[in-house]
């Protein structure tokens, strides 16, 4: 039952196959014997998800389970959980119990969805490969000396060793589908305000966006359609009806204009998984689609642009963590300065403490019209190169990232080198357009993904367009050995 | 561009950090390669580009009627502080 997709769950509880009871067992066993070798999971809440099944089999036998009852997934650890601690991959929040519920979380269990735990991710969504977690790395299910990517590296590496059949995530700069990518799953970052923020811990506010991680695209869909929604709680959440995108993922392509943004292509990019890519395109011509070669020449400033706008957003958003009201609190502190620098000198990691200096430094006195105006000016141009990209095609596509996953250890040391992991899944934070990232193929026995970017609001399209390719491909059915049998040793 | 001890130790000070003597030449390093990666953003053409600061440009914030929405519930987000007395949150004395 591991391997199935969320859709085939649905119609084997349906079909009385297995209970749900059955299946969340499955996998809390899986889980449990999977965490010494991966690292998935901060919290595994076993008791509350057998509780939770427990009732969702009764809703079965009383014939009120809705399409999404007893499907079990993991959430990333920065959507709040009431009663379960909220980590954020964070010393600075390890003893922190949420008093609430994301949005997110609230609508998914609504819906009769089975909360399995919390996945690890990057500190406070900070990186890139999931070495910057306070809980340790989470490794590659391909590789286990191999990151699996970062931030929802956790989310990823638990979909792609089919311990859990789906997990949220969240995307500032790609770290939804740059883990995706390096795991061989299925990511969404939909358009920015598509999915409320509230309860999301935030890292930079125009940014931020949370999606999910899955096997297949009608399963994102599936999903999604029970996530997204306007939320009176996120004054960012915007207003317009969810469209059903389950209904449209059969669409045909005849006639879908596929823009390949030559940038992309430009240099950087390994030459194998440039092959993989390349093929993936011709799968999209049979199904009728027509390539065009599209330039957006603000993208290639994405990178910079964002080590700005991100630190910078971040640096005020985490002045919350004071040692006051919740999280780390040093020891013995000899007055509030010193409690203050302690608590936050203490309780965040490396990496969070560079981006908050960073963002404190691009909006000092003197330099914030040099560095965030300035930035705020060329994002405005990226924009514009989305905008006028989408007036000519109905999708964008490219890689997702430049290469497979590497050794963990291997960029740790070197920032930069880490920020340009994401060089191609930036553009569209910045943008606010939703993107996906599909598996396409193997390169070195690593899976690599497809970048599919749509214009602002373009979801159904996303995932009808990933959606087609799954039917005509089986790169999102492929997983690693090591997690094939049920019952793993 | 490189930054120097003291430009790292205020930059520190005024995002309320404590750093390590050890951590200084690391941010100083590091900070120095980010300040230079930024600064390709120098030559893009922005001349009259309206800055960008939401991604979806023309939502206005909306406004709620100023009512009551939340309960008290002081007792449960109490409960992760450090330090709480009579419903307040306890710090170290600040004046003499």
């Amino acid at each position: 039952m591991h391997t199935s997709t969320l859709a085939e769950l649905a119609r084997k509880l349906r079909a009385k196959e297995f209970s749900v009871t059955e299946l969340t067992k499955t996998l809390l066993k899986r889980i449990e014997t999977s965490q010494p070798k991966l690292n998935a999971f901060i919290s595994v809440t076993g008791e509350q998800a057998l509780e939770r099944a427990a009732a969702a089999d009764a809703a079965f036998a009383a014939g009120k389970a809705g399409p999404l009852t007893g499907l079990p997934l993991a959430h990333k650890d920065i959507f709040c959980t009431r009663g379960v601690k909220t980590s954020c991959g964070s010393r600075m929040l390890d003893n922190f119990v949420s008093p609430y519920d994301a949005t997110v979380v609230e609508k998914l269990e609504a819906a009769g969805m089975v909360t399995l735990g919390k996945t690890n991710m990057d500190e406070f969504a900070m990186g890139s490969s999931n070495e910057t977690s306070w809980y340790g790395p989470v490794r590659n299910p391909w590789d286990p000396k191999l990151v699996p990517g970062g931030s929802s590296g956790g989310s990823a590496a638990a979909v792609a060793a089919r311990v859990a059949p789906v997990a949220t995530a969240t995307d500032t700069g790609g770290s939804i589908r740059q883990p995706a990518s390096l795991c061989g799953v299925t990511g969404i970052k939909p358009t920015y305000g598509r999915v409320s923020r509230y309860g999301m811990i935030a890292f930079a506010s125009s940014l931020d966006q949370g999606g999910l991680i899955s096997q297949t695209a009608e399963d994102a869909a599936l999903v999604l359609q029970a996530m997204a929604g306007f939320d009176p709680r996120d004054s960012t959440s915007v207003d317009t009806p969810v469209p059903n995108y389950v209904a449209g993922l059969d669409a045909p392509l005849a006639g879908l204009k596929i823009g390949l943004i030559k940038e992309f292509f430009d240099k950087g990019l390994d030459a194998s998984v440039e092959k993989c890519i390349r093929e993936a395109l011709v799968v999209y011509e049979k199904l009728g689609a027509k390539l065009v070669e599209v330039k957006l020449p603000a993208l290639p400033l994405s990178v910079p642009t964002y080590y700005v706008v991100a630190p910078a957003e971040c640096s005020s958003n985490l002045a919350r963590f004071d040692g006051v009201r919740y999280g780390h609190r040093a020891k013995d502190p000899k007055d509030l300065m010193d409690l203050y620098k302690r608590s936050r000198g203490e309780g965040f990691g490396a990496e969070v403490k560079r981006r908050i200096m960073t963002g404190t430094y691009v909006l000092s006195a003197g330099y914030y019209d040099a560095y965030y105006l300035k930035a705020q000016r060329v994002r405005q141009l990226i924009n514009q190169d989305f905008k006028r990209a989408f007036g000519e095609v109905d999708v964008l596509m490219g890689p997702t990232a430049p290469d497979v996953a590497f050794e963990i250890g291997a960029k740790a040391s070197d920032p930069i080198q880490m920020y340009l992991n994401d060089i191609y899944t930036i553009g569209a934070n910045l943008a606010g357009v939703p993107a996906m990232s599909i598996p396409c193929g193997f390169v070195r026995e690593l899976p690599v993904g497809l970048q599919i970017c749509g214009p602002h609001f373009g979801e159904s399209k996303l995932l009808n367009v990933a959606h087609a390719y799954q039917k005509e491909t089986d790169w999102h059915r492929r997983m690693p050995a090591a997690y094939e049998p049920e019952v793993l040793s | 561009m490189s930054l120097n001890r003291d430009q790292i130790n205020s930059i520190a000070h005024l995002a309320r950090l404590s750093l390590t003597e050890a951590e200084v030449p690391v941010y100083q390093d590091s900070l120095s390669k980010i300040v230079d990666l930024v600064g390709q953003l120098d030559a893009a053409p922005t001349a009259g580009v309206e800055p960008m600061a939401h991604p979806l440009p023309g939502l206005a914030q909306r406004m709620r009627p100023d009512v009551v929405t939340e309960k008290d519930q002081h007792e449960l987000y109490q409960r992760n502080a450090p330090q709480v007395e009579a419903a307040l949150y306890l710090v170290p004395k600040v004046i003499e």
